[in-house]
């Protein structure tokens, strides 16, 4: 008999009142994957996390986590999921071993054994050396490690990860990242991590992109992009609205103002770039041409651009 | 057995290590008690006769325990603090989401804020026999008791207060408007039987009586010394510190 997926959740929905934080969300983390949520703030990511982790009821649908039901069986949820959480969770008045122990005693293991296993992940994630320091000596880098080894302790069958890399330099990020699907290797552990970065979204296996509570899209980072046609070319102008028109009129291709800016997807893109020069001399003001990336994706799901989105939907709690 | 006794364990022994190592903490609880050490010996002294003292007391002597407990129920209830530090600092969403029960929570972190707190009072009973008790080490043992389940009480009641909190801004306030006239009204600064009617309703009602009471007759091994008999002191002392741990778990629980 095979084991339920490390994370189902099934047309969860999460109302502040009167404003819909989730709409209905479902997607499935399968064993050992690395599944991104993308969105920006206020996308519904930290509800979603506070649901999976037994903190917030949701106000309908269900999650289970490791098999157990978060609403019905919270104790079973938690033993199975490892939480390593926006802001620090390491106590910095105790070492690593000593925040280790007692994450360690909080979850029923104790003694050789917990020493050896908290040994055993320090050492792994290089951060032995300092197992005696205090926490507060540690870097910001160090510590996300320390957090990781702290999630992991007890072998969950999941890892949840809410902006792991939030305050962190790009070194840091990266390290953090090789760590983390290093770690999903060894620990044959599954992984969902949210993030509001297109490049680490690139890194995960499946990604949904959570929009104002919605899931606008749920798939590898590279059948997403493949859904795009071709290139994107991104017009600035004074005017847009009038470009656009003329645009359509002129080349027959498909073209939308989004957020201020024109937009056209279409195969061959750089090979429009210079009659479109040549057609509006003066009315463009730059012209940009790329392939697709999850930025694109984000903007042909919703229809606006992913920061602007966070700038009208405002900060979460 | 594991499942709540090692987590509140692990929970206890952190609130006691974290004390210690805020070097600021342990100094000022340190100076707190040398300070209280002056004012006794020679502040307080003939500035101050309470009427209806026990025959043959001078007031330092009367004085003393009430002192004990106030330095006890004030470092109690600003353990409580910790519990503000944790959320805002994020330590505490990392218990929650562990698989412990709310009252394995409870009880670590309101024994080790009881736990400091009695080491603080326990600073101020070598000077005991200055103030005119005679030494028992039985009694002094049981007097221990007596105020690690007040300060135990106090702290569970802080917890009740600080567990939705976001800044220790407010707290301050409820802190001073519950605490002050309890101990005022403990039989710490005037005995039961001197104050006016009104008065000693009050303090009839008040559960830091019958702490003070528990604390004051352990520590002279007698009877007489105190308000109430100590079979009573005793059973409201304990009651108290088991309702205010309900209310606690209840409030965790929400």
């Amino acid at each position: 008999m095979s084991l339920p997926a490390p994370v189902e959740v099934d047309d969860l929905g999460y109302s502040y009142g009167d404003r819909e934080a989730l709409k209905g969300v479902s997607f499935t983390v399968g064993a050992g994957e690395l599944f991104g949520l993308l969105g920006p703030n206020g996308g519904g990511k930290t509800t979603l996390l506070q649901i999976l982790t037994t903190l917030r009821r949701p106000t309908r649908g269900r999650a289970r986590v490791a098999g157990a039901d978060v609403v019905e069986r919270p104790a079973e949820a938690r033993r199975g999921m490892g939480v390593v959480f926006q802001h620090a969770a390491l106590d910095p008045q105790l070492s690593p071993m000593e925040n280790l122990r007692h994450q360690g005693h909080l979850y029923g293991l104790r003694g050789p054994a917990l020493a050896e296993r908290a040994r055993e992940l320090l050492d792994r994630l290089g951060v032995l050396d300092r197992a005696d320091d205090r926490v507060k000596t540690l870097s910001g880098g160090l510590r996300r490690r320390v957090e990781l080894a702290k999630g992991l302790l007890h072998g969950p069958r999941v890892l949840l990860l809410d902006e792991p890399t939030l305050g962190l330099d790009p070194g840091g990020r990266r390290d953090l990242w090789k760590h983390a699907r290093a770690l999903r290797e060894t620990e044959g552990v599954a992984i969902l991590v949210t993030t509001h970065l297109m490049d680490e979204a690139e890194a995960c296996d499946r990604i949904g992109i959570l929009d104002r509570g919605a899931l606008v899209a749920l798939d590898t980072p590279a059948s997403l992009k493949d859904g795009i046609r071709g290139d994107v070319i991104s017009l600035a102008s004074d005017d847009p609205r009038r470009l656009a028109d003329a645009i359509r009129e002129r080349f027959d291709s498909e073209a939308s103002v989004v957020d201020g800016a024109v937009r056209i997807e279409r195969r061959d893109g750089a090979e429009l770039v210079p009659r479109l020069a040549e057609a509006f001399p003066g009315v463009i003001r730059s012209i940009t041409v790329g392939a697709p990336t999850l930025e694109d994706v984000f903007v042909q799901r919703t229809g606006h651009r992913f920061w602007e989105s966070t700038a009208q939907y405002g900060e979460e709690t | 057995m594991s499942g709540f006794a090692l987590p509140a364990a692990t929970l206890w022994w952190r609130e006691c290590v974290r004390f210690y190592r805020d070097r600021a903490r342990a100094v000022s609880s340190l100076a707190t008690a040398v300070l209280f050490w002056v004012l006794i010996g020679f502040g307080l002294g003939g500035s101050f006769a309470p009427q209806g003292m026990p025959a043959g007391m001078g007031s330092v002597e009367y004085l003393y325990p009430g002192t004990i407990v106030f330095l006890v129920l004030l470092t109690a209830i600003v353990g409580t603090f910790s519990l503000i530090e944790d959320r805002r600092e994020g330590f505490l969403q990392g218990v929650l989401v562990a698989p412990v029960p709310r009252s394995s929570i409870v009880m670590g972190k309101v024994l080790g804020g009881a736990t400091i707190a009695v080491v603080q009072g326990a600073l101020l009973l070598p000077v005991a026999p200055l103030v005119g008790i005679p030494y028992h080490a039985g009694g002094m043992a049981l007097a221990l008791v007596a105020l690690l389940l007040t300060a135990f009480a106090f702290n569970a009641l802080g917890f009740v207060l600080a567990w939705r909190m976001e800044s220790i801004q407010g707290f301050h306030g409820i802190v001073n408007l519950v605490l002050m006239p309890m101990w005022f009204l403990s039989g710490a600064l005037f005995p039961m039987d001197g104050a006016a009617r009104g008065l000693e309703l009050l303090m009839r009602v008040n559960p830091v009586t019958y702490g003070l009471a528990a604390f004051r007759e352990s520590l002279y091994a007698s009877a007489a010394v105190g308000p109430v008999a100590p079979g009573y002191a005793w059973a409201v002392t304990a009651s108290f510190a088991g309702a205010a741990f309900l209310l606690a778990v209840v409030a965790a629980r929400r």
